[in-house]
């Protein structure tokens, strides 16, 4: 299917001031005509078991969208499943439709996809490489051979990851070298590099202390202007500070999904409230 | 600059424009009293909305941002001292507004002859409340204790101002009504200075951690 996200538009967000009742029954996604991703009754099993239950949620575009539940809730199959890496562990499959600029991405060429949608992991992964060559080996790959092209292109990676004053020096060191939150910064520097339209984070702070996690929640910011960032973590409180949208999975189902404001001022479901509140999970 | 930091700096403007606002309001409703001055008094009533809007939209930011940073240390004490101060300001936009109400009404008669010193009065609940928002801006605890030593002046003018106004409508049972609308005025000023009190207390709970409230000086 290619049909455009806009002609699926239903009610526009809410606004700002918004002060209407939440609807009740299933969750509902909001949606927009600014959706980059959306997923569309999506279902989503590792072989027999069901991970993910008739999810309906809209990505916008240039928005950070944070996902947030207990362990084991589906909220991370549900990020593989927005640049079908999950396709790399055996036995799984999924029903419903993950679209892309209303482009089902099942459609697409994979790599061609993962360059529009890059990934940045839990665990800080840099090659075993230069920091240099880290960063250069995205544009390598796609065909970018100029020198100076790549010299251009690492430092402009380097700094919209603001790590470039701290690392400007040292660029033929080993990536290796660096702490654990300058790794991590190379690591979503390397994924810009390419210049995704996408960015999907699977809980890239949770092994950062806290200067290290504001210094990547501050990136966040800085790049959401020209990326659209979807972060799945366990950090509620992170999630309250830098996404604009939230939403609540559990049990392989989307409770509840809302700006983030109202999922952590005046949640519509009691799940979502005895989740943020702590009172479970 | 910090993303949080930048709104909170944003926050601060918007209190900021509120003082001026309520100052604006102060100003004109004491000057409506003063030079018997319809047209300020009825600017004063027309921009209360404003003031209360104003309220509200400060009110809202604060809760987001509690709700979305989880504030601590100097933070936190910045955003409830916010949310105290602003309800200060509202109160003191409402009492301004009261003044301009009795502004009206002592229109409606002829001027009593006594020995108050409105001006003085007045600008002195004035000074507070600029020196409070001063404060507040520069989260200077010295400033904001000046604050709180002018508010003994004014109970002490208000006391004598009452004693007055009491004693000439005893002797001049015709201008009584003039009397009780002059004794409101007082009042009202009076109450203005207490609400600056409270607000120079926020900045200096702000910018020092230390409650000074009720003769207190706990450090929390």
């Amino acid at each position: 299917m290619q049909s455009k996200v806009s002609s699926m538009s239903s009610p526009s967000f809410p606004t700002k001031m918004h002060i209407e009742p939440h609807s009740s029954g299933a969750a509902t996604t909001p949606t927009s005509k600014e959706a980059k991703m959306r997923a569309a009754n999506l279902n989503f099993f590792y072989g027999s078991f069901q991970a993910l239950y008739d999810i309906d949620l809209e990505i916008q575009a240039n928005r950070i969208t944070a996902l947030i539940g207990p362990s084991g809730c589906g909220k991370s199959t549900f990020l593989r499943t927005l640049n079908r890496i999950n396709e790399t562990i055996r036995g799984t499959r999924y029903t419903g439709e993950v679209l892309l600029d209303g482009v089902d991405v099942k459609s697409q060429d994979v790599t061609a996809l993962r360059r529009r949608v890059g990934m940045v992991f839990q665990k800080s992964n840099p090659f075993p490489k230069t920091i240099f060559d880290n960063i250069a080996y995205g544009p390598k790959v796609n065909g970018m051979t100029s020198k100076q092209d790549l010299e251009v292109t690492v430092e402009k990676s380097l700094r919209r990851a603001a790590l470039w004053e701290e690392v400007k020096d040292k660029l033929q060191k080993p990536a290796s070298a660096l702490s654990g939150g300058q790794q991590q910064r190379l690591c979503i520097a390397r994924a810009m590099a390419v210049d995704p339209e996408v960015l999907l984070l699977d809980e890239p702070c949770s092994a950062l202390d806290p200067i290290a996690t504001l210094k990547i929640e501050e990136l966040l910011f800085s790049i959401k202007d020209q990326t659209t960032i979807v972060i799945v973590t366990h950090n509620m409180q992170q999630a309250a500070r830098v996404a604009d949208n939230t939403g609540f999975f559990m049990l392989g189902k989307l409770v509840e999904f809302d700006r983030t404001e109202m999922i952590f001022r005046n949640p519509s479901k009691k799940e979502t409230e005895d989740y943020v509140t702590g009172r479970f999970g | 600059m910090r993303h949080f930091a930048i709104e909170l700096e944003e926050l601060k403007t918007k209190l900021l424009q509120m003082g001026g606002m309520v100052e604006a309001a102060l100003h004109r409703s004491v000057r409506a009293v003063v030079d018997r001055d319809a047209d300020l008094a009825k600017k004063v009533k027309e921009g209360e909305a404003a003031i209360n809007t104003m309220e509200m939209e400060i009110d809202e930011l604060v809760t987001k941002l509690l709700v979305l940073q989880q504030p601590v240390a100097r933070d936190l004490r910045f955003l409830t001292s916010v949310l105290k101060i602003n309800t200060d300001l509202e109160r003191m936009g409402d009492l301004a507004n009261g003044l301009a109400k009795r502004a009206q009404s002592l229109m409606n008669y002829p001027p009593l002859k006594l020995n108050i010193d409105i001006n003085h009065m007045s600008s002195l609940v004035e000074s507070m409340l600029l020196k409070s928002l001063d404060a507040f801006l520069r989260e200077d605890a010295d400033l904001a204790q000046q604050v709180l030593l002018s508010d003994d002046e004014v109970d002490a003018i208000r006391g004598a101002a009452y004693g007055e106004i009491i004693a000439h409508m005893q002797s001049h049972p015709a201008d009584v009504r003039a009397g009780v609308e002059l004794i409101f005025v007082v009042r009202n000023l009076e109450r203005i200075g207490d609400h600056a009190t409270n607000m120079a207390e926020g900045v200096i709970y702000m910018a020092k951690g230390v409650d000074v409230r009720h003769n207190s000086k706990t450090l929390v």
